[in-house]
């Protein structure tokens, strides 16, 4: 089924379908289509949101909260963006929730790509200039920065593995670009 | 390129994720439709501009998108200290006490050291 | 003695650590040449007895090889690797030998030996200090035509390539603990304590290999090791260290603020066979929590006449050459010193066999150990004494020499004269970082002062001079830095004992005699430049008494290496001319780079497709099968007009036009920037940024808005629909998304804070299609379920959700064309979909798709302005004719002050009105100025400009806007455009030129 739109009969076409990049030590792939909300509120309404989403929203800088196929990331102080990689709608789960709060779909503003290997870290930082480093960005650390002269999102979703959030028309440019980086990632 | 901490982020960040955003602490009067004409002029145009300390407002556009105020020193391109949108201005005396013979990172400059030539 | 011709006839037996076996070849001036795997191209030319390598700048002289690093100001060639690959200026002494490498000598015509330019140095009481400013002045229209074509062809150095570089060059940002610049000995000692330590630890060297001044220094030992193996097992040990990146091939070039730090590695510039995936270079931005500086120092040459000719070269130079590379730089070598260093250099080379006739000592009485040890060698030592005048031209040939003060001159034959007037330390990134430099008077040299940022100096470039020193103060600079840095650590830093070595002490700076004041010599200070010592005294006499000053007039240290070896002994003549201290004179500050980079690497890859990023609609692949021409609107790719056989844009444009109006058109308008604002505030907030009044529009409504600056002058404007009493989807201009944005957010945050709303770019959550034209109902009707289309149900300017072709949509009735329309928003990734399942559903009845060129007409037919097109920052709505835009009774809204201000008030301001040409067919240049009298005399009084200007086959004649001063009281008045080719009469009409009175949105 595909995830991030209620199904329908027409044919979904994806930014990046069918691409691939890296070599040997990185390896660069489209994600999946996912649920996406982005969610904006005050501290006061995050007890009754978070049960509506069924985990914590983190309230830590730099932090993430997964639960199942469901994160939700730290963007800002009173900012979210929910991720679910399955097929459980987010603004379904929110649409119940009376406290004050905005959730605006953009399941397909953004897309997603995943960068994997030994080399994912090195071929990032060709763009990044946050500091990749375990201790810096550990893992379930997620950042709003900069990839060359794009915005993404980076969350780093294992010691070798990140995924990178950013919108639909700018994914070329950070595909082309993280598959350029890739050619000299040396650890 | 400066590093700029983050007052909401609570860390240094590069300032390419940052956007500078002019003086900080103008204040937009709650009855600006029938503000007299020098006052808003003041409020539209006048700027200290100074060669010194000043105090202004950036933006993490590319981090967390909040707007903060800076203390910065356009002499040096040194960034004092950073706050909060809404808090009041630090005192200008305390923070550039603190500055004062540090490096950015706050710690204590290294004096010089006596040559130690032989000749 | 015996010879190796195999890889150069100057190549020394058993001297060296080069592997004789491994030759690589190479060319210079197609001469081939054979030299050995490690050689730069200055060593292996040196062994095979070449000198000869350049011609200067100014004068055409002919230069050799000074140096043996990257302070080279002469020996600048070309490097050619392939017929795309041409380097100009590269340093002889930096460029590392592969097999193939092609090299070519600059600055000469016909060729090295034979030059014509070196007429200039007949010539150079032309070019003397200040020529530029002074010689070229009259006739003026002379320097245009004549005098700057002639200098420009005879001077500069190398030639700039002529193909676009096909090489690729990375980037990365890194960080630090503590980052190590330099790998000499105190360099690596240094990186060593903190390495230790856990710290993170980045170490780099712009050489091939580590071990600075441990290259030539014979003699010493680290922890009983010969110094230069210590520096490369030590460089091993910290290169396996998972916390310690160690980068050699890798300059240091740019110390900017709060520690970052610019390096570039040349990655493949020395390999013969690169490989394809491996970037040329990579510049590493790194930012370091803490830094220490171990640059080292740069020798001096010594001033004298003529010391510019080949063969005459810096002493530590030769000792590089000697010991590292196996090479005699002579077989009958001169020194001439104020220097101890010179002696070691002196004696290496006499223990390798090499006849060195006299070490010539400036100063009265030297070292009594180092005068005897040269007695033991067979060394003559002619103290007090000095050179006066060297022989030769191509290559040095012999070196007069009197006693200092006056006495009996003798002339000495050689074929090499080495020289060093002592060590000047590198406080080149420390001065970048804005560190202040002190003057140590006691040595003449410029140190290390006061530090402005977290770093630190050690060794040479510190004034440290002993090695043992060196290493204390390196090792425990390490370990401190490294505890700065934040790492705790109770790691033992080790101790390195050092044995061998002198302390260099001694050196001058300034001119020797015979090239002081009221000689007319030739004594070079600067050789890449050509500035003589003469220049500088020229310089001060002419009232040039800042070194700022000096330096701009003489062209002193400007050249591109930045005056590392001759700026000390520019400053020292003209301090001494002017009569005063050094520090009153000045020292001018280091800039970035510290050597030249290339442009490659700082575009790394920002080039080709990732120059800047290219956004494409979701639909873009359809359009492109449809032969769409397209158009950059910012970043984005936008169907122009879609072009059929035959057609030209013209063409194309009028077919896409009349098939809006007369059955529908279909278009392409997702790069729309859209903001969904949510929250029980929602209306009020935007109450605040926009002119119009919104608390009472009705649920599923929508309305155009304005948006100003608090200036009162207009900033954006689209389309806000209201889908629900606390959310609403506003549309913005293509360009202006970002922008506004971050309006909205800036007054969210900080002005209007208290209200509950929040807003959210939605701009790629939506695909947007424009159907418009009569038939646009009947086209979409079919497909669209769970709304009704009735003009009644549906009226113009509302919003509907419901399901197009299945998918969820948020159904726009809006028009930016003046027909009947409908804005489909459908979620991103269905858009292309939808649109051929419209397109199909279309094409009988018409259906034509057009793109931004059509829209921009249709638009102007019905007086629609764009923002940034028919605005220009400067134009009230009350200008645009906008100001039903405004509400009435608001109190507050961004703008409403500004709006009252006298200035916008006034009478008689640019107003947005409609041009017709008197003759119909005659289009008007868009920018073009109007005035009301043609035949008043120029310059005239520009009455308004024409703002947007087209051929409308709708109408069968061009329209256009126009903003024109008091406009719309001018309604039937005729008014002028003097264009080059004759003046074009126009009359003022309304800016609605189709439909005046709006029906056909309602259809």
């Amino acid at each position: 089924m595909a995830k991030g739109t209620a199904p329908t009969p027409m044919k979904r076409t994806l930014p990046l379908s069918g691409r691939h990049g890296g070599g040997g030590l990185v390896s660069i792939l489209p994600a999946e289509p996912a649920f996406r909300i982005a969610l904006r509120a005050r501290p006061d309404a995050l007890g009754a949101l978070s049960r509506a989403l069924g985990l914590e929203l983190p309230v830590k800088p730099k932090s993430s909260v997964t639960t199942g196929t469901r994160t939700a990331l730290w963007l800002g102080p009173d900012e979210w963006l929910l991720i679910d990689t399955g097929d459980k709608d987010l603004a379904a789960d929110l649409a119940k929730v009376k406290a004050l709060h905005s959730a605006v779909d953009v399941s397909q503003r953004n897309t997603a790509i995943l960068v994997s290997g030994l080399g994912a870290e090195a071929t990032i930082n060709a763009g990044c200039p946050q500091d990749l480093a375990l201790a810096a960005f550990p893992i379930g650390a997620v950042s709003r920065t900069v990839l060359g002269k794009i915005e993404i999102v980076l969350w780093r979703t294992g010691e070798y593995s990140f995924r990178i959030e950013c919108w639909r028309s700018f994914s070329d440019y950070a595909f082309t670009f993280l598959s350029e980086a890739a050619r000299d990632a040396v650890v | 390129m400066l590093l700029i901490h983050c007052p909401y982020c609570e860390e240094e960040r590069p300032e390419i994720e940052f956007r500078h955003a002019g003086e900080a602490h103008l204040v937009r009067s709650s009855d600006i439709a029938t503000q007299g004409e020098l006052e808003f002029a003041a409020y539209l145009y006048l700027r200290q501009n100074p060669k010194g300390v000043v105090a202004e407002r950036w933006r993490h556009i590319h981090g967390c998108g909040r707007f903060f105020n800076a203390i910065r020193d356009t002499v040096s391109d040194r960034i004092l200290t950073t706050y909060k949108a809404g808090e009041p201005m630090p005192d200008l005396d305390s923070v550039l006490a603190n500055a004062e013979n540090t490096a950015p990172s706050g710690k204590p400059l290294m004096q010089p050291v006596a040559s130690k030539s032989k000749a | 003695m015996s010879l190796n011709p195999k890889s150069g006839s100057n190549r020394i037996p058993g001297a060296g650590r080069l592997i004789p076996a491994k030759t690589v070849r190479f060319t210079f001036d197609d001469q081939h040449f054979t030299g050995l795997e490690g050689d730069t191209l200055a060593s292996a030319l040196l062994a095979n007895g070449v000198h000869l390598v350049g011609r200067s700048f100014k004068y055409h002289r002919p230069r050799g090889i000074l140096s043996a690093g990257a302070e080279e100001p002469n020996a600048l060639v070309g490097i050619e690797r392939d017929a795309m690959r041409k380097q100009p200026n590269v340093r002889a002494t930096v460029q590392e030998v592969y097999d193939g490498l092609k090299a070519t000598s600059q600055n000469r015509w016909p060729s090295l030996g034979f030059d014509i330019g070196s007429v200039n140095n007949l010539l150079s009481p032309l070019f003397s200090a200040g020529f530029y400013y002074k010689t070229f002045m009259w006739p003026k229209a002379a320097w245009k035509h004549l005098y700057e074509p002639i200098i420009r062809a005879s001077a500069g150095l190398g030639v700039a390539p002529d193909e676009a570089d096909p090489d690729h060059y990375a980037n990365r940002f890194a960080h630090c603990d503590v980052l190590v610049i330099g790998a000499g000995a105190a360099g690596l000692a240094a990186a060593l304590a903190a390495a230790e330590t856990g710290a993170r630890v980045i170490l780099c060297d712009e050489q091939a290999e580590v071990g600075g001044a441990l290259k030539y220094e014979s003699g010493i030992r680290v922890e009983g090791q010969p110094g230069y193996e210590w520096a490369q097992e030590t460089a091993q040990r910290l290169a396996a260290m998972d916390n310690v990146r160690v980068l050699t091939r890798t300059t240091a070039f740019g110390y900017y603020a709060q520690n970052f730090v610019g390096l570039i590695e040349r990655v493949t510039d020395h390999m013969a066979r690169p490989h394809a995936e491996a970037p040329r270079e990579k510049l590493w931005q790194v930012r370091a929590k803490r830094v220490i500086l171990a640059t080292g120092a740069i020798e001096r040459h010594m001033v004298f006449a003529d010391n510019d000719r080949p063969g005459i070269m810096l002493a530590s130079a030769a000792r590089t050459y000697l010991n590292h590379y196996g090479v005699a730089v002579g077989r009958k070598i001169g020194v001439y010193t104020a220097n101890d260093s010179a002696y070691l250099a002196a004696f290496d080379l006499k223990r390798a066999g090499i006849n060195i006739p006299a070490i010539v000592d400036l100063r009265d009485s030297p070292s009594p150990e180092l005068v005897e040890a040269a007695r033991k060698l067979g060394i003559d030592v002619l103290a007090g004494h000095a050179v006066l005048k060297v022989g030769g031209t191509r290559r040095v040939s012999s070196m007069t020499v009197s006693p200092k003060n006056g006495g009996k001159t003798r002339s000495i034959p050689l074929d090499a004269l080495i020289n060093s007037a002592g060590w000047t330390p590198s406080v080149h990134l420390f001065s970048q970082s804005r560190g202040k430099v002190r003057w140590d008077k006691e040595n003449e040299r410029f140190l290390p002062g006061a530090y402005v940022q977290d770093c630190v100096s050690v060794g040479a470039c510190n004034g440290t001079d002993g090695l043992q020193e060196t290493m204390d103060e390196a090792l425990a600079a390490g370990e401190r830095m490294a505890k700065e840095a934040g790492i705790a650590s109770k790691a033992t830093v080790p101790k390195l004992a050092v044995t061998g070595g002198a302390a260099w002490t001694g050196g001058m700076i300034g001119s020797a005699p015979g090239a002081g004041v009221d000689t007319t010599v030739k004594a070079f200070i600067d050789f890449q430049n050509d500035v003589t010592a003469k220049d500088i005294r020229q310089a001060v006499r002419e009232g040039m008494h800042s070194i700022e000053h000096v330096k701009r007039f003489t062209t002193n240290g400007m050249a591109t290496d930045q005056g590392k070896t001759s700026n000390l002994h520019g400053l020292a003549i003209a301090a001494e001319t002017l009569g005063r201290d050094i520090p009153e004179v000045g020292l001018t500050t280091f800039r970035p780079p510290y050597t030249p980079v290339t442009f490659g690497a700082i575009v790394n890859h920002a080039r080709h497709e990732l120059f800047d990023p290219t956004r494409r609609t979701p639909i873009h692949a359809w359009h492109e099968a449809h032969g769409a021409v397209f158009e950059d609107v910012g970043q984005w790719k936008r169907p122009w007009y879609y072009p059929r056989s035959g057609e030209d844009m013209h063409k194309a444009v009028n077919r896409e036009c009349v098939a809006v109006r007369n059955a529908a058109g279909i278009f392409d308008a997702s790069t729309l920037g859209k903001i969904e604002v949510v929250g029980p505030d929602a209306a009020k907030f935007l109450e605040l940024l926009y002119t119009n009044p919104w608390e009472k529009l009705g649920l599923g409504r929508l309305r155009y808005g304005v948006m100003l600056r608090e200036d009162g002058f207009i900033y954006d404007d689209g389309v806000v629909g209201r889908l629900a009493e606390d959310r609403f989807h506003v549309t913005t201009t293509t360009g202006g998304a970002p922008r506004v944005m971050h309006h909205m957010e800036d007054y969210l945050q900080t002005e209007f804070p208290h209200l509950d709303v929040w807003i959210t770019s939605t701009t790629e959550q939506w695909a947007v299609i424009a159907v418009q034209g009569p038939k646009a109902r009947d086209i979409i009707a079919p497909l669209v379920e769970g709304i009704d289309l009735s003009a009644e149900a549906f009226p113009h300017m509302s919003v509907r959700e419901g399901k197009i072709c299945g998918v969820p949509t948020r159904l726009f009735r809006m028009s930016f064309t003046g027909e009947t329309g409908y804005e489909i928003n459908v979620p991103t990734d269905y858009g292309q979909a939808v649109w051929e399942a419209i397109y199909e559903n279309g094409k009988p009845h018409g259906l034509t798709p057009y793109g931004t060129e059509a829209m921009h007409v249709l638009r102007a037919e019905k007086g629609y302005i764009i923002v940034g097109q028919d605005t220009d920052g400067t134009v009230t709505p009350h200008d645009a004719g906008l100001a039903w835009a405004i509400g009435k009774n608001k109190s507050d809204f961004v703008g409403i002050r500004g709006l009252k201000r006298p200035d916008l008030m006034a009478e008689g301001r640019k107003q947005l009105v409609g041009l017709k040409t008197r003759n119909p067919k005659t289009v008007l240049e868009e920018g073009a100025q109007i005035v009301a009298d043609p035949k008043q005399a120029i310059p005239m009084t520009m009455i308004g400009h024409v703002t947007s200007s087209y051929w409308s086959e709708n109408c069968d004649r061009s329209i256009a806007l126009a903003l024109v001063a008091g406009g719309s009281k001018r309604m039937g008045e005729t008014l002028y455009v003097p264009m080059p080719d004759g003046v074009i009469e126009v009359e003022v009409t309304g800016s609605v030129f189709i439909d005046e009175k709006g029906e056909r949105l309602h259809g």
